[in-house]
């Protein structure tokens, strides 16, 4: 594949996290316009200056985006809607910042965010895609927690992974979470109640799994004129990939669509994985984020185990990962958890991170996931950023 | 291997009965033929016509060629079970009342990955067999058996939710009269029901097979299918232990329409062959319904022994034909309004029967009341919908399928007169 063009000149600012709800009696309308608002506010920007417009919801039914600029008064010239999921941020930024290099808009907000009421998580199940009403769902019905058991469970056969191995990932995300005051998880976690945890499906327990809740991310995407003008820190996009359906032939998923695009990953960004100064990956379930860091180049396919055991993954450690808790332990609002990892590094490498900062980071990887569509995450893409103007 | 499955206890009557849930039913239209095969007892996927790639789950095209060309076809059973995992928690009523559940990944010897129920017996990243059953949603299901059987493996909780197995359930013939029904109490009997009962009409008439019913134990009670009075009368009675009830009641008569010349006879067949069939409806199935989810012995099914008739008219039983037809079509709308317990309805289609004396013009082959028996409670332990038994039924099923209006014109010929 040929090296695309360059994203240069495209600035990521005003990152904004509202705090989470586990439950929430408002809707995705709601928390979507607060995190707009949030992050209007933080650019000091108003409705009307937004041209470009973006959103990624699993619960605005029976609106989309077009419904949502009525309803927010919004007048763009520039809208997109993105049904990815836990890949949706990548894929938002890569278009989002080609619209602006094009001047297709000049100023684009890029929003995800979902409520939860008492019944929506098994409303949003029992209509998420043709296969898995076919095909998953009469089989215990056990949602994504039966799929990605599925998968753990070869994954731990195939490679040798340990419940240890996965459990290291969620109890250093819960020693950050305790630094995020949005973060839904207030309690440290040790190894012993990790492991001790109730089974949800086998070999899943209760922390291997995210809390649905309520809440939204978002931050703007405009050039670095615009931003410099602004007096606005910023981050740069060094890179950006995405990928769907890949490997369709694995008999079950081992490995996501980034394997086949991380060269051109690396090579665009002109840096490797060692230069990270810290990672955030999808972590729906602790399996996935393994996944990613070997897909992406950090150790080779079946090592994430062994190269996670030497390493420190808090914000203090030597491998900085998940820094604001992640969604095990910040919890999952819906298409935010396809943000909270872009958002938490656009603060990182801006340095706004608050008590989450890793100090004097510049780099950092995101990498997103999204879609069992049947038995297997069908989304994926990743993004280099990296400091433009730190606050 | 699994635990053999004790008789249940007698029901305390001041407990609740369990209100009947059920595995979700929405499918797209191209998954609805995996539950048509399955409601045969047959695993089939598709195939496509162009690349010969099998698919899965069900499409409108092919994943490979994008020919959407996609024809069903049988599937070989064999398979790995690659990945498993025991579901502990649901947000779907069904499968919460029957936690922990055993799911998992084969990949099947065909191509294609598929999920499945994981029957008890088998062990971690075993061979398996996979079979397709209706679930109590009516839907099919892939199931993931033991490669070779294991003792008792009927018995397991999954088997018996996909199946309406005979074993520890009580039956009810509707027509102790029937020249069906001692071969099919027998059949019962060997399958492990716990009571059969069988209604008869006219008790002052002496028939031959009633010594050898009450030989085999089957309790007999007045019922005929024709008085509403007598049918809501023994629902009263044993309705709330009827877990199976299998409608033998028939009146049958050769002729169309000008070899009668009145619609007597015509008469007698609706009363029997329709309306006796919804009298028992009316009066059984409520109480069936309601009693669907109720352990062991839980309500399980509807039985219709019907002519293959029923399909397209087969002379000269012309009307006869005619009443069958109409029983089949409220068996379809029995099944649509038994849809929501769970409560299943089988349909067992046969040719001229070698013990009615009413087909001893006909030339063989003849369906044995033996045979029907055996079709009858192999269709209830495998689960399925419609069962086709005997030769004639089978080749009438299989030409009505390959075109309805030439079999209708076959059966129709009019003979080489003058």
């Amino acid at each position: 594949m040929a090296r695309p063009a360059s994203y240069e000149g495209v600035a990521l600012v005003a990152p904004f996290s509202t705090p989470y709800q586990r439950y929430s009696i408002d809707t995705a309308h709601h928390w979507i316009a607060t995190a707009l608002r949030g992050s209007l506010r933080a650019a000091g920007l108003k409705p009307a200056d937004l041209d470009g417009f973006q959103v990624a919801s699993f619960t605005l039914f029976p609106d989309t985006a077009v419904g949502l600029t009525q309803h927010l008064g919004l007048c763009p010239r520039w809208l997109d809607h993105i049904p990815m999921g836990g890949a949706s941020a990548g894929v938002a930024l890569r278009r989002a910042a080609r619209a602006v290099q094009a001047g297709d808009a000049e100023i684009i907000a890029c929003v995800a965010g979902d409520t939860n009421h008492i019944d929506s998580f098994r409303q949003l199940l029992s209509s998420f895609s043709r296969f898995a009403m076919d095909a998953s769902y009469p089989y215990g019905y056990g949602g994504p927690n039966a799929s990605f058991a599925l998968l753990t469970d070869r994954y731990m056969t195939e490679y040798g992974a340990t419940r240890e191995d996965f459990g290291r990932i969620c109890v250093a995300q819960r020693a950050n979470a305790l630094k995020n005051p949005n973060a839904v998880m207030k309690k440290p976690l040790t190894m012993e109640q990790y492991l001790d945890a109730r089974p949800i499906a086998d070999p899943i327990a209760l922390f291997d799994c995210v809390m649905p809740c309520a809440g939204a991310e978002a931050f703007l995407v405009m050039s670095e004129d615009r931003a410099q003008s602004l007096n606005l820190p910023y981050a740069r996009l060094a890179a950006a990939i995405e990928r769907h359906n890949a490997h369709a032939d694995d008999p079950i998923q081992l490995r996501g669509g980034w394997t086949m695009d991380v060269d051109v990953l690396w090579d665009q960004a002109g840096m490797g994985p060692q230069e990270m100064d810290l990672v955030q990956t999808y972590d729906d379930y602790p399996v996935i984020s393994m996944m990613q860091i070997e897909d992406l180049g950090f150790c080779a396919k079946g090592d994430g185990p062994a190269f996670l055991r030497d390493k420190g993954l808090t914000v203090a450690g030597d491998f900085p990962h998940n820094t604001s808790g992640g969604q095990l332990s910040g919890g999952q609002a819906g298409a935010a958890g396809g943000f909270i990892g872009m958002v938490e590094a656009i603060r990182q490498v801006t340095g706004q991170a608050d008590g989450t900062q890793v100090p004097g980071a510049e780099r950092a990887l995101v990498s997103g996931f999204g879609m069992i569509n049947f038995d297997r995450g069908l989304c994926s893409s990743a993004a280099v950023l990296t400091s433009g103007a730190r606050a | 291997m699994t635990h053999p499955l004790s008789p249940p206890p007698r029901k305390d009557p001041q407990k609740r009965s369990v209100s009947p849930t059920r595995p979700p039913e929405v499918r797209s239209r191209a998954a609805l033929h995996l539950t048509a095969a399955a409601a045969e007892g047959r695993f089939a996927l598709q195939r496509c016509a162009d690349c010969g790639k099998v698919q899965y789950p069900p499409r409108d095209a092919c994943s490979a060629c994008l020919s959407t060309d996609l024809p069903w076809q049988d599937m070989a059973p064999g398979g790995t079970l690659i990945a498993e995992t025991t579901v502990q928690t649901s947000p779907r009523l069904y499968f919460r009342e029957r936690m922990p559940w055993r799911a998992g990944t084969v990949q099947l010897d065909d191509g294609p990955t598929v999920l499945a129920h994981i029957h008890g017996d088998v062990a971690r990243h075993a061979r398996v067999r996979i079979t397709a059953r209706l679930d109590q949603s009516g839907q099919g299901v892939l199931v993931a058996l033991p490669e070779t059987d294991t003792p008792n493996m009927e018995d397991d909780p999954l088997m018996r939710a996909l199946s309406a197995d005979p074993k520890h359930r009580r039956v009810l013939i509707t027509d102790a009269r029937s020249a069906q029904a001692s071969a099919l109490a027998r059949a019962l009997q060997k399958a492990g029901a716990a009571i059969i009962f069988a209604g008869e009409p006219e008790s002052w008439r002496p028939y031959p097979q009633r010594a050898e019913l009450e030989a085999l134990g089957v309790q007999i009670l007045p019922m005929d299918v024709t008085d509403t009075a007598s049918v809501q009368k023994l629902a009263g009675e044993i309705g709330g232990k009827t877990d199976i009830l299998i409608n033998t009641a028939r009146f049958l008569r050769p002729g169309g329409v000008l070899d009668r010349g009145d619609t007597g006879f015509a008469r007698d067949e609706l009363e029997v062959n329709y309306l006796g069939l919804m009298r028992l409806a009316q009066a059984f199935g409520p109480g069936m319904c309601a009693r669907a989810a109720d352990g062991v012995n839980a309500a399980a099914a509807w039985v219709n022994l019907l002519s293959v008739g029923a399909l397209s008219n087969a002379r000269p039983f012309g009307a006869y034909s005619a009443s069958q037809a109409g029983a089949y079509s409220l068996s379809q709308s029995l099944r649509a309004e038994f849809r929501p317990s769970g409560l299943r309805v089988m349909n067992v289609f046969f040719g001229p029967t070698e013990e009615d004396d009413w087909y001893q013009p006909l030339p063989p082959p003849r369906v044995t009341a033996y045979a029907l028996a055996r079709s009858v409670v192999d269709g209830l332990q495998r689960g399925l919908e419609d069962v086709w038994c005997g030769d004639i039924a089978q080749d009438l099923r299989d030409r009505f399928r390959r075109d309805p209006k030439v079999l209708e014109r076959e059966m129709t010929l009019g003979g080489e007169g003058a």
